[in-house]
């Protein structure tokens, strides 16, 4: 009987403590578990011919899982819709849809994953994942800046790729010459905290 | 007034119609290409050409202004050498409004222009579509105006030549009559 109302006792305590715990998890360190696309932006940066042009992707959607406090548990997945890829000229948003650059026909979607989130100090943070683009993947990683403000956060990084790696732009245009091989991705992503 | 052109007006004035006529026909070529590297390519060139004539056609400016024309032949009635001065000022007009234009269509199609793909023009005005198809309808127009005004400048100086029987034609070719520098 002892025994028993030992350990009666004792569940009580840890379900406190356990309450406790989470009462201070909840107030102290938020979860934000989506971004608003709305407000969210997914662009790029390319020379051609040393004439620097910017481009956009308009279709776009996240699923993300990160809080600051628990980076081991922190998740993203970005999923963009090829077609919506704007270049900066029409003639440039007709001619990146076919084989030779993004095939969007057979590949929609490029997909990115996350692996690993790193802090850097401060505000600043680091993603490593995988990126999909064409069928093909390659290892990136994204420097990032993560500003909270109130019940959202204001997500602005970036990072570099090589677009031969992925195949985007074959034949004659594989030639860099006309083409920068750097293509340089921009994200100014507003995340949003979990309902509790 | 001096009776002949000097030796650099007679350099910039050759110079500046190869210049037009590749500039023009690349211009007119290039347009209706599908899209390829080759036509980025040529995109640039004809960037670059046109922005290269525009500062060649200034320093011609200068010069015409620094060095007067020799003077008309006496047999030109006064409407012929009226219409004559207005062709040549068109001309020149034409010559800057061209390039000018060309950089503002790039500017307003959102394509900046670097000359050489080393030097970065300012855009003057922002991307905008509709200022962009607006600024491009100026620039063919503008151009086969100054085609028109060149053909005429062309027959002109023929007329000269074979008609009139007068030095017009000749004054401007090179290596003349032992011309000014």
């Amino acid at each position: 009987m002892k025994e028993h109302q030992f350990i009666h006792a004792l569940r009580g305590v840890t379900a406190a403590a356990l309450l406790a715990l989470g009462t201070v998890g909840t107030s102290s360190a938020a979860e934000y578990t989506s971004i608003d696309p709305s407000t969210s932006r997914v662009l790029f940066q390319y020379t051609q011919m040393g004439v620097g042009m910017d481009g956009a992707f308009d279709r776009f959607s996240a699923a993300i899982k990160f809080d600051p406090a628990r980076l081991a548990d922190a998740r993203a997945a970005l999923d963009i819709q090829v077609a919506s890829i704007d270049t900066g000229s029409a003639e440039g948003n007709d001619e990146v849809k076919t084989k030779t650059w993004f095939n969007t026909a057979a590949h929609p979607v490029a997909h990115f994953e996350s692996t690993e989130f790193k802090a850097l100090g401060g505000d600043r943070y680091e993603v490593a994942g995988t990126l999909t683009i064409k069928g093909k993947t390659r290892k990136v990683t994204a420097p990032f800046t993560f500003k909270p403000d109130g019940k959202a956060a204001t997500v602005r990084g970036g990072f570099a790729l090589k677009r031969n790696d992925f195949a985007i732009g074959e034949g004659e245009w594989a030639d860099t010459s006309i083409v920068a091989n750097d293509i340089r991705i921009n994200f100014d992503l507003r995340a949003l905290q979990g309902e509790k | 007034m001096p009776s002949t052109y000097t030796r650099t007006a007679i350099a910039l004035h050759w110079l500046v119609a190869l210049g037009l006529t590749g500039a023009f026909a690349l211009g007119l070529y290039m347009h209706e290409l599908p899209l390829s590297p080759f036509k980025l390519k040529l995109y640039s060139w004809h960037k670059w050409a046109g922005i290269s004539l525009f500062m060649l056609i200034l320093v011609r400016l200068a010069w015409r202004i620094t060095h007067p024309a020799p003077s008309l032949p006496q047999h030109m009635p006064a409407h012929v050498r009226a219409l004559a001065h207005t062709t040549h000022v068109a001309l020149y007009v034409l010559m800057l409004a061209i390039p000018l234009s060309g950089w503002l269509m790039s500017s307003a199609k959102g394509f900046q222009t670097v000359w050489f793909g080393i030097l970065p023009l300012p855009d003057l005005v922002a991307k905008n579509t509709e200022l962009g198809d607006l600024l491009q309808a100026v620039h063919e127009t503008l151009n086969l105006t100054l085609a028109a005004l060149i053909l005429g400048h062309i027959a002109a100086a023929l007329k000269h030549h074979f008609v009139d029987r007068d030095d017009i034609l000749r004054r401007m070719l090179p290596g003349g009559h032992g011309n000014p520098p």
